[in-house]
């Protein structure tokens, strides 16, 4: 995209940083027993949501049974996944010390392990956020979401390949770190993966065990039930965590960056660009908790192991500092960011010129750009 | 107060407890219910149910809470089916929330190590900037569930226990020769067994009462008090409540007959006795024992030290209890800490390498904080660090030290 960045002199960005790491530092002095006590309850919650689920779906003959349980074990995992593991895995709670909640041993429900989820999220992701060419979260080397990714017949299926992820979208997160596309093009080699190979294998046979082969056998007469209710569950839960994380760095207004621009950032640039490369979903808090608080994308990246239901709290002061500064705050309900995501999945199918390059969005016209236009650093194409 | 319940089949060694593993253990422990819940495991959804439900790890949970003197707690906690006991004058690693931070500390249990209910008696002695033993005395109810971690810990008798021994104690390390004494009674131990024990003021000693009925009704026991600091009785009255106050009121009451009878009894056998100042020989003569008995010993540096100098080295077994005293001089402190598996550098101040890494934002694993548990126990890969404990000072590369009672002389990097 052709937006620039809002221009701050080096002294107005040094200040921003500050302010924003001191907001972050009262939020780490006041960690306590609250904290703990929201991530428990929580947890008390979804594993209620879970036994429940599990247990309504083997009275699964009884159709509304069926109904609520896989709906319950829809809500769990979705809980699951995004506000607890997410979140644990992040190390927002490493503070307790409690083993069951630390960044380095928590597990999840779902197929991609979690050291290498640690490895891709936590370190490139958040570290890389919205750089063309290292954050391998745009577009997950599948999709095309940027104009700075060249376009290419094989874009022609974007809208297709996203439906395919929204509904794969678990088993598109267990094979990220393994980079297919470059294994695809030659490379990486095979050899270099077997370790990750190993632990997806390890990871996603104890997931395929437990949902398509022990629960169902357990429950005798109606195994196919139990088996069609815990692939719905986890559908649901797929296509949930999509369109929440899809809105979380695609909607319309959010900023790309090159490797140049970002090769030697000051701590102020860096949440800058973490700022701007990522937008925010509006709603209720029961919609946020379900969200797992991604729905303060903008302040999760800026603070990722803060834990996360504090993020609400903390996005007044961030959106009142963005204020101050003439930084775009980037947030909208979940009908409009999402909506914006799926006409730039299909516009991005076609060719830029059919379109006339860059549609107009965001610009500060005044000053120059305080850095240039992204430079293109091609994704490449998967196989 | 408790009462001693004899066990039946005194054996002189740790008791091994039978694994306790029945229906219900066996079927949640099964590959299949694993398997089904997995990832999180079994004991994630047990803990739910009752905090202190665990197939894999060692719990407690607190079944009663005494203030036995002013500034002491006295816990008794029932451990969950993987405990395995422990020897007397071991200590156990408990882990307890604080604020929702889990904080660990030692402790000694107090209790028989033949106690046939199979519970755990702690007694914590708070000081001042204790933030756990303040948080137990203050705060522990029945119900609270603690981690634990299995005993640990070679001050303990021998197999073979000595005829004639003496148990010497100072302060908080009452603990663990009180579960020496109340183990070998149990054993129904034969030989003499004294016991001498020191505190600053007499309302300071939490089994006092206990120790005094053992006493009078076991003939091979003798029991004596030393007190450091009776005539700072208006000091150590200060902010004291009223009970407190009454307390300490008895304890001086008791001090001073306690004078009377040491002066009438002096150089002979007796029970019951009261001393005064540090330790000397004519405190071993008072309750029976002398230079030559078995001496074990718990308590600070000092007294240990002064037990050692009259004592004979190889019959004298010892604990310290008390944090060495260290010198955080930040003028002396030079060099940089590295703790090199977090990439994260540090000026050295000065402070232990774990305060060091504390306050770098690490959590290293840890426990007594005293150099005792070796919970901390981790690589140094570069530098020179002082002992505190030992004042040795060791600049070999790649050695395990303990970061509790380690300082940098200049820099050091760690594998942490």
């Amino acid at each position: 995209m052709t937006n620039t960045v809002p221009t701050l002199t080096p002294e107005q960005l040094d200040t921003f940083g500050r302010e924003l790491d001191a907001i972050r530092q009262r939020a780490l002095d006041d960690l306590g027993e609250r904290d703990l006590d929201y991530i428990r309850r929580l947890i008390r919650v979804q594993r209620g949501l879970e036994v429940t689920g599990r247990g309504l779906l083997f009275a699964s003959f009884i159709p509304p049974a069926w109904l609520a349980g896989v709906t319950a074990l829809s809500l769990s995992k979705i809980l699951d996944n995004m506000e607890i593991g997410h979140n644990v895995m992040h190390g927002q709670y490493d503070w307790t010390g409690d083993p069951a909640l630390s960044g380095h041993g928590f597990e999840w429900d779902t197929t991609c392990p979690s050291d290498q989820w640690r490895h891709s999220h936590n370190y490139m992701h958040h570290t890389h956020t919205n750089i063309i060419g290292k954050d391998r979260d745009v577009g997950y080397g599948i999709l095309r979401m940027s104009e700075e990714q060249k376009w290419n017949p094989y874009y022609l299926g974007n809208p297709v390949y996203a439906v395919l992820l929204a509904v794969l979208f678990e088993w598109g997160v267990a094979l990220h770190d393994l980079e297919v596309e470059r294994l695809g093009s030659g490379d990486v080699d095979w050899s270099e993966k077997r370790d990750l190979l190993a632990g997806i294998w390890r990871k996603a046979s104890r997931q395929v065990l437990k949902d398509y082969v022990l629960f169902p056998v357990l429950a005798g007469p109606q195994a196919p039930l139990v088996l069609a209710g815990n692939a719905t569950a986890n559908i649901v839960r797929n296509l949930w965590t999509f369109t929440i994380i899809f809105c979380g760095h695609f909607p319309a207004g959010v900023f790309d960056f090159s490797v140049e621009e970002t090769d030697e950032e000051t701590r102020g640039e860096w949440y800058l660009r973490q700022l701007l490369g990522s937008a925010n979903l509006t709603g209720s808090k029961l919609f946020h908790i379900m969200a797992g608080n991604l729905s303060h994308q903008i302040e999760h990246h800026l603070f990722p192991d803060i834990p996360a239901h504090r993020y609400a709290e903390m996005a007044v002061e961030v959106s009142e500092l963005c204020a101050r500064f003439g930084i775009p705050y980037n947030s909208g309900p979940l009908g409009k960011q999402f909506g914006s995501v799926v006409k730039k999945i299909c516009r991005l199918a076609l060719p830029d010129r059919l379109w006339g390059r860059a549609p107009a969005t965001k610009q500060a016209p005044a000053a120059p750009p305080l850095t240039a236009v992204a430079r293109p650093e091609p994704m490449p194409v998967a196989a | 107060m408790y009462t001693e319940i004899a066990d039946p089949q005194p054996t002189g060694r740790l008791r091994a407890r039978p694994h306790r593993r029945n229906l219900g253990h066996r079927i949640l422990g099964s590959g299949l219910v694993e398997a089904l819940a997995a990832p999180h495991g079994v004991d994630r959804y047990l803990e739910l149910v009752r905090p202190g439900w665990s197939l894999r790890d060692l719990r407690a949970e607190v079944i009663a809470v005494r203030h036995p003197a002013p500034e002491s707690v006295t816990l008794t906690l029932r451990p969950n089916h993987l405990w395995r006991g422990y020897e007397a004058g071991q200590f156990v690693r408990c882990t307890v929330e604080i604020d929702g931070v889990q904080r660990a500390r030692c402790y000694s249990p107090a209790s028989s190590a033949h106690r046939a209910d199979g519970l755990i008696e702690l007694t914590a002695r708070t000081h001042p900037e204790g933030l756990v033993s303040r948080f137990l005395h203050d705060h522990a109810v029945p119900g609270m569930v603690f981690g634990l971690e299995p005993a640990a810990g070679d001050f303990v008798l021998p197999p073979k226990r000595p005829e004639h021994l003496v148990l010497i104690s100072g302060g908080s390390g009452i603990t663990p020769v009180m579960s020496m004494l109340r183990t070998l009674l149990d054993e129904g131990h034969r030989g003499r067994i004294a016991f001498l024990h020191y505190a600053r003021t007499p309302d300071r000693v939490p089994y006092a009462r206990e120790l005094e009925e053992i006493a009078a009704r076991s003939p091979g026991v003798s029991v004596a008090f030393a007190y450091t600091r009776a005539a700072d009785a208006d000091d150590s009255r200060r902010g004291r409540s009223r009970q407190g106050q009454e307390q300490l009121r008895q304890g001086e009451e008791h001090f001073r007959q306690g004078q009377e009878h040491f002066r009438q009894t002096q150089g002979h056998f007796c029970q019951g006795h009261f001393c005064q100042g540090h330790f000397c020989p004519e405190h071993l003569l008072a309750v029976g024992a002398d230079p030559g008995t078995e001496a074990y010993v718990c308590g600070p540096p000092g007294l240990i030290d002064a037990v050692r100098a009259v004592g004979e080295p190889e019959r004298v077994h010892s604990e310290s209890f008390v944090p060495p005293a260290r010198t955080i001089d930040t003028g002396d402190a030079v060099g940089a800490v590295s703790f090199a598996r977090s990439g994260v550098d540090a000026p050295n101040t000065g402070a232990t390498l774990l305060e060091q890494a504390e306050a770098a934002g690490l959590k290293p694993l840890h426990g007594c904080r005293m150099g005792i548990c070796h919970t901390c126990t981790c690589r140094k890969l570069a530098g020179t660090v002082r002992n505190l404990r030992t004042g040795e000072i060791s600049a070999t590369a790649d050695e395990d030290i303990q970061i509790c009672v380690s300082v940098p002389a200049g820099s050091v990097a760690l594998d942490l």
